[in-house]
C-alpha cells in the first residue's frame, strides 16, 4: 500500500497555494492512501503500443479568422466582481520583493 | 409533483397566444417557492425572467414568431454562466459573483425564446455524486425526502421531477446527468463530448466535461440537443451537428443490434434494477431488436483511471481561483502568497481541497508518469474497447448505478465509496461518446432507470432508441 505522508501533503498543499489544517492533513494523508492504493491496479494493464489519449475529438489545430470578436462581455459587471480595483484596473499585492 | 404541457406544445401555445409567457414564468415562480423544503433552487433570476417575458408577449402581440421555445421556463445547473442573479457553482468561493457574459448554451436557449428563472443546486463544483457536497444545502430526493436526488446536477433533476420548470440543464463529467436522472426518475442526455459549447460553464475537467438537458421524455431532450449543439468559437473543441438534427428521430427497434454490457450486471447489481432491465429486454426483443451479451474487460478499470484524469484536470481548472479577479478574497494576507493560499482554504470546501491534493499529487514530477500518463494510456484502451463494441453492436445497454437512490449521509464519510457511485457512467465521459438515462420503472417507490450508450456522434440514433425505449417502459 503506498504511504502518504504529512509531510508530503503539506509539500502538495504548498505546490497547490491551499493551506490546510492539521485536521485536514490527517485526513487526506489516508485518504490519498486509500485512493491511490484503489488506483494501483492499473499497474497491471499492459499498454504496450497505445499512446495517450489527451482528448477525445481528433480535431487539430481549430483556428478561426483573425478578426475582432464581440464577446458580449458586461464591463460593468466583470469590474464588480474584483475584490480591489484602482483606476479600472486589477489591484493585487507586490509579487516582486 | 406537478406537471407541464410538453415544451415544444408550450411554445406552439405562447406563439399563437393562447399561453403568455408572464404567466408560465410565474407558474414556475410560484412552484419553486411552494418546494422550497426540497432545497434544489439556489437563486432565482425573477426581474430578468419577467423583463424577458414581457419582450417574448410583445413581440407575439406584434405579430412575431418568438422561437422554438417561446415563454418556456427552464432552470440551469448553478456552474452555468447567466445573467439576472449569482453564479455559485454551489461554492462559497464563488458566493455573490456575478457573471459578466452568459453560457454560450443559455445564449442560444435564449434567442429561441427560452427563459432561465433559477439556478439549480449541486455538489459544490460538480464534485459529487449526491448534492451533499454543495456549500450551502443538501437538495432533497423527490421521491423521498431522506434519499439523495444523485450528483452533481441534484438539484436540476430534482426541479425538472417536481415540476418547477418544463426542463433542466446539468453538466456531466463522470456521470453527473445520468446518474441524478436515474436517482430522481427523469431522462438525462449527455451528448458526444464536443456537442454542446462549455464556454462560460464553470470548468471541472475539461477533456470529459459534458452539457446536456434534463427533461421529463427522450423527445424534449432532441429538442433542447437540437437547440443547444453545434460549434462555437468560443469552444475549440465542439463540433458540427448532425446534419439531420435532433427532432426528427427514426425509433424503429427492428434488426437493430443492443449489447448487454456483461461488466455491469455483476453481483453489486441491486436485484430490483437487475430484474427491472430483464423485463424490459423482453419488450426490446418483441420490438424486434437483437439482444447481445458483450464484454468490454476493460470498463472495471475506468474507475481508476476516472479518479486520476478529473482531479488532475480538476487541480488545473481550480488555480484560477485565487482572490484576486474574483470571488472570495481574504482580505488580511500580508503578502501575496498568503493573499492566495488563505483565500483558496476559506473558499474551498473539503472535496475540492482533496481533489486539489490528488490531482497536484498525479501531475507532479516523479508521479507523473506512473499515474497521469499511466490513466491516459488506459484511457486510449477504454476508447478502443468501445470502438470495437459498436462495430458489432448499435446499441450498448446497462443500469446507470449499481443501486437507487440512497440515503442523505449513508456515504457522505467516506470518499472512495461516494466514488464507486459513479462506476458505471464514467467510461462514456472517458471515450466521448453520447449516453442517455431513461426511467423505465419504479420500484421500492423509486425510480429504476436504464443508460443507453452509441457510439461517438450518433447522438440521433441514440435519441430514436431511447424514445423507443421510453415508449416500451
Amino acid at each position: 500500500m503506498v504511504k502518504i505522508s504529512q509531510e508530503e501533503i503539506l509539500k502538495l498543499a504548498n505546490l497547490a497555494r491551499l493551506k490546510l489544517s492539521k485536521e485536514e492533513l490527517v485526513e487526506f494523508s489516508s485518504e490519498l492512501s486509500t485512493i491511490l492504493d484503489y488506483v494501483s491496479h492499473l499497474d497491471k494493464i499492459d499498454v504496450e503500443g497505445l499512446e495517450p489519449t489527451y482528448q477525445v475529438t481528433g480535431l487539430k489545430n481549430v483556428t478561426r479568422d483573425d478578426v475582432k470578436m464581440d464577446y458580449k462581455v458586461d464591463k460593468e459587471l466583470l469590474m464588480s466582481n474584483l475584490p480591489e480595483s484602482k483606476d479600472g484596473q486589477i489591484k493585487v499585492m507586490r509579487m516582486i520583493g | 409533483m406537478k406537471s407541464w404541457d410538453n415544451i415544444a406544445k408550450i411554445a406552439l401555445s405562447v406563439n399563437d397566444g393562447t399561453k403568455s409567457a408572464l404567466d408560465l414564468v410565474n407558474e414556475s415562480l410560484s412552484r419553486i417557492e411552494d418546494a422550497k423544503e426540497y432545497n434544489a433552487i439556489i437563486s432565482i433570476t425573477k426581474e430578468r425572467a419577467i423583463e424577458r417575458a414581457q419582450l417574448i408577449d410583445d413581440g407575439v402581440k406584434a405579430g412575431k414568431n418568438m422561437g422554438r421555445l417561446a415563454g418556456v421556463p427552464f432552470i440551469a445547473k448553478d456552474n452555468f454562466l447567466t445573467f439576472g442573479s449569482e453564479t455559485t457553482a454551489a461554492s462559497n468561493i464563488l458566493k455573490g459573483f456575478n457573471a459578466p457574459y452568459q453560457a454560450s448554451a443559455i445564449e442560444k436557449l435564449e434567442a429561441e425564446g427560452a427563459i432561465c428563472v433559477a439556478k439549480a443546486n449541486l455538489d459544490a463544483f460538480a464534485h459529487g455524486a449526491s448534492t451533499e457536497n454543495s456549500d450551502f444545502m443538501v437538495t432533497k430526493n423527490p421521491h423521498d425526502k431522506t434519499r439523495v436526488p444523485g450528483g452533481s446536477s441534484g438539484g436540476s433533476a430534482s426541479s425538472v421531477v417536481l415540476g418547477l420548470a418544463p426542463f433542466s440543464l446539468g453538466t456531466d463529467t463522470g456521470g453527473s446527468i445520468r446518474q441524478p436522472a436515474s436517482f430522481s426518475g427523469c431522462v438525462g442526455l449527455k451528448p458526444t463530448y464536443g456537442l454542446v459549447s462549455r464556454s462560460g460553464v464553470v470548468a471541472m475537467a475539461s477533456s470529459l466535461d459534458c452539457i446536456g438537458p434534463m427533461t421529463k421524455t427522450v423527445g424534449e431532450a432532441s429538442l433542447i440537443l437540437d437547440i443547444m449543439s453545434g460549434r462555437d468559437l468560443l469552444d475549440s473543441t465542439t463540433i458540427e451537428k448532425d446534419t439531420l438534427g435532433y427532432v426528427s428521430l427514426d425509433s424503429d427497434l427492428k434488426g437493430k443490434k443492443i449489447g448487454l454490457v456483461k461488466e455491469y450486471f455483476d453481483d453489486s447489481l441491486n436485484k430490483d434494477i437487475k430484474e427491472s432491465i430483464e423485463n424490459l429486454i423482453i419488450k426490446l426483443k418483441a420490438a424486434g431488436a437483437e439482444i447481445v451479451d458483450i464484454s468490454l474487460p476493460i470498463l472495471p478499470s475506468a474507475l481508476a483511471v476516472y479518479y486520476i484524469l478529473c482531479p488532475a484536470e480538476v487541480s488545473s481548472n481550480l488555480s484560477r481561483y485565487d482572490g484576486q479577479r474574483f470571488g472570495y478574497s481574504f482580505d488580511k494576507a500580508t503578502d501575496l502568497k498568503e493573499s492566495y493560499s488563505e483565500s483558496r482554504a476559506r473558499g474551498f470546501g473539503k472535496e475540492a481541497k482533496r481533489r486539489i491534493i490528488i490531482g497536484t499529487y498525479v501531475l507532479s514530477s516523479g508521479y507523473y508518469d506512473a499515474y497521469y500518463k499511466k490513466a491516459q494510456l488506459v484511457r486510449t484502451k477504454i476508447v478502443k474497447d468501445f470502438e470495437n463494441a459498436f462495430k458489432t453492436v448499435d446499441f450498448l445497454l446497462g443500469p446507470v448505478a449499481p443501486t437507487q437512490a440512497f440515503k442523505i449521509g449513508e456515504k457522505s464519510n467516506d470518499p472512495l465509496a461516494m466514488y464507486l457511485s459513479d462506476v458505471m457512467t464514467v467510461a462514456p465521459n472517458l471515450a466521448g461518446i453520447p449516453s442517455i438515462t431513461i426511467p423505465i420503472d419504479m420500484k421500492n417507490e423509486l425510480p429504476v432507470a436504464v443508460q443507453l450508450m452509441a457510439a461517438q456522434k450518433q447522438d440521433r440514433s441514440l435519441l430514436g432508441a431511447a424514445r423507443k425505449i421510453e415508449e416500451l417502459s
